[in-house]
């Protein structure tokens, strides 16, 4: 039995039609990327495995029963931080474990908050504001949170997507890491193959919206620790790339045949991802 | 260099500017006294008439002659605890309207019909209720005063972002919790805004108060002069009301503007 499953997920927005009979099982201890175009019901997905919104039709399961309300065994990194502002950093990461891991005597609450931010590089900082503190260093610190209340899983919506480039290279490092080492179960949302490549053990498209749903699983057997210069010349690395891409485009092409006939503005997809 | 000298020019000029309005408006107050008011005492008659009450503003030579700041003292003390009755009802309230959309179907559109209601009505309505002036002041002052509170409390937390709820929901914080460590510090400075206005009618209401109810302070002083015929000092009152209510505003602007995250 899957760890977390969709079955047969049907999401509505308002007038639009996001997902349509989605279905995904994450087994325990993967790292699976869910790679999509922007718009393509990304955020809704991680959502609905959140339990913070529910499916119209079909099923969220989590070990086989019903995802109803979030849950401390399903921990979720924001795509745009959501550090609440008036706590310092250590404060956020504290009222998490205060709230998660109520049982523990104050002093190991304190402790564990100081190690989580010490293992995302940030105990120097632990005094700052989220407004004192840069993009990346904001993004550790959610991390760190979702970290500390020790989840079974974690749930990532485009965790780096407002970074820039070098910030989200070291990034990546981390939370490849941190998979590594700590064994979790990790579901990352991501716009970006390559990033997907780099961190998951597995891949699955979203094909692009209205109604959008999952595409053939990619298995990446590319063996860990990934080193991204090397990555760039393996051909096992360069297939992939090309067969996500490839679905992903297609997967646009029906859905612009079927409204738009002639336009087909792929270059800003193939653009992002080189 | 240049710029220092700059600087000292548009501070000089930042300071005489405003002392040249005050003394436009002064000398058209003493034109009107000499020409069409006669009646209306003349800037330096104000001026004389009144300083017994500014060189012992704490004095108290009776019930009814007392020195201008032990006066606004009064005033304050009463506005102090009229405006504390507002918060105390307007912030639960405003909290409860946003929040609760039953709530604000129910509740909203009374607050609307209640809150440009005069302090001049509230008053002998509080007379009825309480049967003394000073309950009915406070009554009064809570009444016309909150609505800033309650409105603003009520945006405040129908627009706290629904992140720092997604956050809430996946921390799984209780209801309190919630409430404590995400939307009231979310929807502070919303309230600090209301609170902010609140304070400023309060004042404003303090004079109508003191004046129908006849208790010392600034407003009772201010209408008792008029029918001992003293204007001058209606016009010391009125200054006073102006300079403290400024004053006021200014204290809690400051709070507010510490309250700003980002």
């Amino acid at each position: 039995m899957a760890l977390l499953e969709l079955r047969e997920v049907e999401k509505s927005q308002g007038q639009t039609h996001v997902l349509a009979r989605a279905s995904l099982g994450i087994e325990k201890g993967e790292f699976v990327a869910i790679v999509g175009f922007s718009g393509a019901g990304k955020s809704t997905l991680i959502s609905l495995l959140a339990g913070l919104t529910k499916p119209d039709a079909g099923e969220v399961l989590w070990q086989g029963k019903s995802v109803t309300a979030p849950g401390p065994e399903r921990g979720v990194v924001f795509q745009n931080y959501s550090l609440l502002p008036w706590l310092t950093a250590f404060d956020n990461v504290y009222l998490a474990i205060d709230c998660v891991l109520s049982d523990l005597p104050k002093l190991e609450k304190v402790r564990r908050t100081e190690r989580y931010l010490a293992m995302v590089g940030l105990s120097h900082a632990q005094d700052r504001k989220p407004a004192q503190l840069s993009g990346g260093m904001r993004q550790r610190v959610a991390l760190a949170r979702a970290l500390a209340a020790d989840p079974e899983v974690l749930l990532m919506d485009e965790p780096l997507s407002a970074l820039d480039a070098l910030t989200r290279a070291s990034l990546q490092d981390e939370i490849e890491r941190i998979g590594r080492v700590s064994g979790k179960t990790i579901v990352l949302v991501t716009n970006d193959v390559d990033e997907a490549i780099l961190l998951a053990d597995r891949i699955v498209p979203l094909s692009a919206g209205p109604s959008a749903t999952f595409g053939p699983s990619y298995d990446v057997e590319i063996p860990r620790p990934r080193d991204r210069r090397a990555l760039n010349h393996d051909p096992k690395f360069r297939l992939l790339r090309s067969q996500i891409t490839q679905f992903l485009l297609d997967s646009r092409q029906t859905r612009r045949s079927s409204t738009l006939p002639s336009s087909l503005p792929v270059g800003e997809l193939v653009g992002a991802m080189s | 260099m240049l710029g220092t000298t700059q600087s000292w020019k548009s501070k000089l000029l930042g300071l005489l500017l405003p002392l040249f309005g005050v003394a436009v408006i002064v000398g058209l107050w003493a034109l009107t006294s000499q020409t069409w008011a006669k009646a209306l005492p003349s800037p330096l008659k104000t001026w004389e008439v009144s300083l017994p009450y500014l060189v012992e503003p704490f004095a108290k030579r009776g019930e009814l002659d007392q020195g201008i700041l032990r006066f606004t003292w009064y005033s304050l003390e009463r506005v102090a605890q009229g405006y504390t009755l507002a918060l105390l009802i307007g912030t639960p309230l405003g909290f409860l309207l946003g929040m609760s959309r039953v709530f604000q179907t129910v509740f909203d559109p009374i607050v609307q019909i209640l809150r440009p209601v005069s302090p001049l009505a509230w008053l002998p309505l509080g007379l009825v209720i309480f049967q003394h002036p000073g309950p009915a002041g406070l009554f009064t002052i809570a009444m016309c005063s909150m609505w800033p509170t309650v409105l603003n409390t009520a945006l405040g937390v129908r627009s706290v972002p629904q992140d720092y709820l997604n956050v809430a929901k996946v921390l799984r914080l209780s209801r309190t919790k919630t409430l404590f460590k995400v939307m009231l510090p979310a929807a502070l400075p919303y309230m600090f805004t209301g609170f902010r206005l609140s304070l400023g009618i309060a004042w404003l209401v303090i004079v109508a108060a003191e004046m129908l109810t006849g208790a010392p302070g600034v407003g009772g002083f201010l209408w008792q002069e008029y029918n001992a015929l003293i204007y001058e000092h209606i016009i010391l009152c009125i200054i006073t009301i102006g300079l403290v209510g400024f004053i006021l505003d200014r204290i809690m602007g400051a709070i507010e503007q510490r309250l700003k995250v980002d």
